[in-house]
């Protein structure tokens, strides 16, 4: 009786994966389905061959190469001035000693109270008189300082017996070789829950690029698929053959790092939402 | 011998370690400083100005604010639209991403395959899942076929004032609820077994004791979940932007959308700030509401 109820159970389940999952099947149907089919038969799987030449279409109409590498580049980049200037912050936070310590973390901490659209006019200002507008320092630098990174840091360390670092301490150990030798060895899964955390969101994003970018050479996947769509909107196949280019890196991203993500978010509950 | 141990450890105790702390902490903060705190201040001041992006700006208290609440009727529309974006996503997300957490955590096999599955869309990206979504909703896409299959009646999903918002809403859900399938499985799995034998041992069925035994445990990170979600749906934005740009007639404008508009269309960086700030505010007044009613669900003590 359990047992059957067990396997019906899965098999509805399954059902309703394959549901949920369609949207997904229907966009790699379409890109290889022939242009002049796709409006013809809608609810069919297959086109009458497989029509490769929409994603030729659409990688020869826009440098999706090119807003790849961006996409990659702005991500690494984002996620390494970010894990490491959050660890030195959080180190500091967690286990320094100074004045009117506990009340710049908790500055820090209202920050995040403080959603991105509050600053970005006065960011927006800044950057051009930096003269930063349409750089990758525009896209990689600016988000690599918010708060949560110390934050979820910060925690990571206070976890850390304090005694480790005391036997250090006797043994000579300066706070610099502390941190570099003690702190982040023993803390290599909070920064890598933080540097997938930083690389996904990053890779996401869209807002950001949106506002400081303006001309292809900086344009990251989900900006140029959008700027694809403008153009190439009605054209579904090749609009599919697109989506489809943009989703599998992060597809790819997913299937290796899926552990590290899930782990992470059931941990800390708000990076990479 | 004591005595001497004793001054050491106080002497150590009292030592600031600022120069250090200086160091280690100087990177992040002069980052913070010019890119969060600093635009901080700023945007609160912008709010109180009438700013074109090119000549002179001048100072008109809070303006801004008040035409904004009393003359501008498309903001009403717009923070109306966001409200109910944010009560219907909330909810379905959160109602959708308990349901199938319960089922793939009540089954013996594969429950890693089904989760990874509805998480996928997170890693696809909201503007990607639109333009699925656009495809299949549009006119004669593949739901369009479908529904006209069984004779109904096939709406102009994105194109209709009456149905945008739903198809955003859809969208959203789609894309999103598996996020926090993934907190709620990883707190359904932390409810210890003894819990469980003792309900059922006391005849309590399945319903109950999920409403009455298990939720009550897990309810601080249900609670949490809920807190967050309602913060980042307030700031909706790349969907209705990739998929509708806010029509049809407004429909499926929203705050940030619209705050977006009056600042890099209409370049009125005053009147954008002010639009900013009330956000702000939106999401920390349903916050503390939140946090106020906190006592009543929330038990900290499972």
């Amino acid at each position: 009786m359990k047992r059957k109820k067990q396997i019906l159970s899965i098999v509805f389940i399954t059902f309703v994966t394959l549901i949920f999952l369609l949207p997904l099947i229907y966009m790699v149907s379409t890109s290889l389905k022939p242009k002049a089919e796709v409006l013809q038969n809608t609810a069919s799987l297959f086109g009458s061959y497989l029509a490769g030449e929409n994603y030729e279409r659409a990688w020869n109409a826009f440098p999706f190469g090119r807003y790849l590498f961006n996409s990659i580049f702005v991500g690494v980049a984002t996620t390494i001035l970010t894990v490491i200037t959050s660890a030195m912050a959080a180190y500091a936070f967690a286990r320094l000693k100074f004045r009117g310590r506990d009340k710049l973390f908790f500055a820090y901490l209202a920050t995040l109270m403080v959603p991105l659209q509050v600053t970005i006019i006065p960011l927006y200002m800044i950057l051009r008189m930096l003269g930063w507008h349409n750089s990758y320092a525009a896209l990689t630098v600016p988000p690599a300082f918010t708060a949560f990174g110390v934050f979820m840091l910060r925690q990571f360390f206070l976890s850390i017996p304090v005694e480790i670092e005391e036997a250090a301490k006797i043994d000579g150990c300066s706070r610099y070789g502390i941190f570099a030798r003690i702190i982040l060895p023993m803390s290599k899964p909070g920064l890598a829950s933080l540097a997938i955390f930083t690389f996904v969101n990053s890779w996401k994003s869209f807002f950001w690029p949106l506002i400081v970018t303006s001309t292809d050479e900086f344009k990251t996947l989900p900006l140029g698929l959008y700027m694809f769509s403008g153009q190439y909107g009605t054209d579904w196949s090749a609009l599919m053959a697109a989506t489809t280019i943009s989703i599998i890196p992060g597809v790819i991203f997913y299937i290796i790092f899926q552990k590290g993500l899930v782990q992470g978010i059931a941990l800390s509950g708000m990076g990479g939402r | 011998m004591s005595m001497p141990m004793n001054k050491i450890g106080k002497k150590k105790k009292g030592k600031s370690d600022l120069g250090i702390a200086i160091i280690f902490l100087a990177p992040n903060l002069i980052g913070f400083m010019i890119f969060t705190l600093v635009p901080m201040v700023f945007s609160m001041v912008m709010s109180l100005y009438d700013w074109p992006l090119t000549g002179e700006h001048t100072f008109v208290g809070l303006d801004n604010f008040i035409t904004l609440f009393t003359q501008d009727v498309l903001f009403w529309k717009v923070m109306k639209n966001t409200l109910v974006y944010v009560a219907a996503y909330v909810a379905l997300n959160v109602v959708i991403a308990m349901a199938m957490a319960v089922w793939i955590t009540s089954l013996k096999k594969a429950n890693e395959f089904f989760r990874s599955a509805f998480f996928l869309p997170m890693m696809i990206g909201i503007v990607s899942s639109t333009m699925i979504f656009k495809w299949i909703l549009s006119e004669n896409g593949l739901v369009n076929t479908i529904i006209r299959l069984f004779g109904g009646d096939a709406p102009n999903w994105f194109g209709s004032t009456a149905t945008a918002m739903i198809a955003v809403v859809i969208v959203s859900v789609w894309q999103g609820f598996g996020y926090n399938m993934v907190i709620f499985i990883s707190g359904l799995l932390g409810v210890p077994d003894s819990v469980k034998e003792a309900a059922k041992i006391d005849g309590a069925n399945a319903v109950q004791t999920f409403f009455r035994v298990i939720l009550p445990c897990m309810s601080p990170s249900v609670f949490f979940a809920v807190v967050m979600t309602v913060i980042s749906s307030f700031q909706v934005f790349d969907q209705t932007y990739v998929s509708t740009m806010g029509g049809p007639n407004n429909a499926t404008n929203t705050l940030v959308l619209y705050l977006y508009n009056h600042a890099f269309k209409y370049q009125r960086l005053g009147y954008a700030s002010a639009i900013a700030w009330i956000l702000f505010f939106c999401i920390l007044i349903v916050t503390a509401l939140l946090m106020k009613q906190q006592k009543r669900f929330v038990n900290y003590e499972g």
